[in-house]
């Protein structure tokens, strides 16, 4: 079990408290799940993934001065990372995610949200 | 908590939906990765500090004196922790720990808190009624056995040294640690031979 347990560290390190990783919002770890799932059942190392990600936060910090690197938005980094992988997978097209995103974000207020497990911190 | 329906979420939630159609991923599998690490590589801090007070009777006297030294000599990531205090189960002397007033937990050796430890009914209950919630979530205790409840604030935070298995003797700290579960450490369950 441990052997994909610390697979992210150095400059790829999810921001952690406590030896745990830090989700602010429920998306966070929605899509820190998926990704390492899917590298889990063999849809592609989890190196891959990695290099994907240490490029999106290489390109971040040189867009972003030292004071603005403070609280640097790694989920949404994260979350870029795996839409370019799975568009050059050839897994998911980027085209497919923007127009699924779209039709999403036209739905109702109110919509009842299916992955709601909250794991905010409480304090 | 950022709004739900914030873009990311929504954009999370477009990839998640089609890679299920893709037959890619299952919300099972997701959901199994996050509870790997929020249930276990959190503990597993406090699972090794209880796997080593049971093989080093010199460490649990230190643990079980000053656990906010020790914790601190490990540095653990984070805050959580400023006063630690660790309380030794016993055939004579269980322990179960409770935030009454809302949800306090020692973050750093536990990782985040189960959502049962924030509900109300935990909340109250297991202060009137120990040895009954305690029987509910499946540790039956002996009548011969106290309950001791001790409420955590924002000041003192509780782990509890579960006892040892028993025909353990032959497994090291190592395999000791990764029986060690976050229930055990909460006092709601015991620890037990694979």
């Amino acid at each position: 079990m441990t052997d994909h347990l610390f697979l992210l560290d150095g400059e790829t390190a999810p921001p952690m408290a406590n030896g745990e990783i830090i989700f602010e919002a429920p998306w966070q770890s929605r899509v820190f799940g998926m990704a390492q799932s899917l590298s889990q059942t063999g849809h592609y190392q989890w190196d891959e993934f990695r290099a994907y990600l240490i490029e999106d936060i290489k390109d971040w910090e040189q867009q972003h001065s030292a004071e603005e690197r403070g609280h640097y938005p790694y989920f949404d980094l994260f979350l870029e990372s795996l839409t370019r992988l799975l568009n050059d997978k050839s897994m998911v097209a980027r085209a497919e995610i923007q127009s699924r995103t779209s039709a999403f974000a036209e739905r109702p207020h109110g919509h009842d949200h299916v992955h709601d497990q909250g794991n905010g911190h409480s304090h | 908590m950022t709004d739900h329906a914030s873009p990311q979420s929504i954009r999370t939630e477009a990839i998640e939906s089609l890679l299920i159609e893709k037959d890619l991923l299952t919300a099972d599998a997701v959901d199994a990765v996050i509870t790997t690490y929020t249930e276990r590589v959190g503990p597993m801090n406090g699972a090794k500090l209880v796997a080593r007070a049971w093989t080093d009777p010199d460490f649990k006297a230190r643990l079980l004196t000053d656990a906010t030294s020790v914790v601190e000599e490990y540095q653990f990531e984070g805050g959580q922790v400023e006063k630690l205090v660790v309380r030794e189960c016993t055939a004579l002397d269980h322990h179960v720990v409770v935030c009454t007033l809302c949800s306090c937990y020692p973050w750093a050796v536990l990782g985040l808190p189960p959502a049962w430890y924030k509900d109300p009914a935990y909340r109250s209950r297991i202060v009137s009624e120990p040895r009954q919630v305690l029987a509910e979530m499946g540790l039956n205790l002996s009548e011969s056995t106290q309950i001791n409840v001790w409420d955590s604030s924002a000041e003192i935070r509780y782990l509890v040294l579960p006892k040892r298995p028993e025909g353990s003797e032959a497994l090291s700290e190592a395999e000791l640690a990764e029986m060690v579960t976050r229930d055990a450490m909460i006092g709601v369950a015991q620890v037990h031979l694979p």
